[in-house]
């Protein structure tokens, strides 16, 4: 198992490294080329999260990626140390996907709706997720499947 | 790479229309200009916009806000905000949020010009 750990400070402008970074490493490990695009976006939106739970509670710790190459998976784990309670608070009840009857005058704007919108995006794009948090602050975990024989290890 | 902006003024059948092209990533750290672009233009009195996405490489929720801000803005002004993609991969974010139901996008700017409201 090899594993990339990345943390940076949580400012908007770290998140574009922390997608090239993440796809560099999902690449490497055998993720199919169709999926990189999937696995870009999903990362960098569980930054962006991260980066605005942090900036909002006037958090000054890092934002903490884990990229970690499994025997059939590449998994991601994005965390922040935002406390957000016990019982998941400001995560979304049902990860629903697509939504059925989008009214723009209740769609999310910027910047207070973008965490759910945010959350909305991963679990439309990634199959495996897993979303956690506590009064030590929350963890996105996500996974995609690799292929061993088209990884460059 | 960095987000880049222009705009310009076509007329077509329906009225006057301003044409936003977009290039570059529309992320997090990006989005706020996009923002500042569209309510810029909505101070100064343009309510129909086409925002023209053919050479965005990447977009995330973020960028999705800023575009409901926008389509939220023109409508206080029986304006409209019409897009142009035809990149799958950024339509594809349209789709997983349900916005296709919401924006009208189009396959070209021409298209879009043309269309009535």
């Amino acid at each position: 198992m090899a594993t990339v750990e990345l943390r940076f400070s949580a400012l908007p402008e770290h998140v574009r490294t922390a997608r090239l970074v993440a796809a560099a490493v999902a690449r490497r490990a055998g993720v199919d080329e169709a999926v990189l695009d999937e696995v870009r976006l999903a990362v960098g939106e569980a930054c962006s999260r991260a980066v605005g739970l942090h900036r909002s509670a006037g958090i000054d710790s890092p934002v903490r990626v884990v990229l970690s190459e499994e025997e059939k998976k590449f998994s991601i784990e994005v965390g922040d140390e935002a406390p957000q309670g016990p019982a998941g608070s400001g995560v979304p009840p049902a990860r629903t996907g697509a939504a059925t009857h989008p009214d723009p005058e209740r769609l999310p704007e910027e910047p207070s709706g973008e965490d759910e919108m945010g959350l909305a995006v991963i679990s439309g794009l990634v199959d495996d997720v897993e979303v956690t948090s506590d009064d030590q602050g929350g963890v996105i975990r996500m996974s995609w499947p690799t292929n061993p024989d088209s990884g460059t290890s | 790479m960095d987000l880049s902006l222009s705009t310009r003024n076509v007329s077509g059948p329906s009225g006057d229309r301003t044409v936003v092209e977009v290039g570059g990533e529309i992320d997090v750290y990006t989005a706020p200009k996009l923002r500042e672009q569209l309510v810029e233009l909505v101070n100064d009195g343009s309510y129909h916009l086409v925002v023209d996405m053919e050479g965005v490489d990447f977009l995330d929720s973020t960028g999705l806000g800023v575009l409901v801000g926008g389509l939220k803005r023109v409508r206080a002004h029986e304006g409209s905000l019409r897009l142009v993609c035809n990149q799958e991969r950024i339509l594809k974010i349209f789709r997983i949020t349900g916005l296709t139901k919401v924006f009208p996008i189009h396959t070209s700017v021409e298209e879009a010009v043309a269309a009535e409201d």
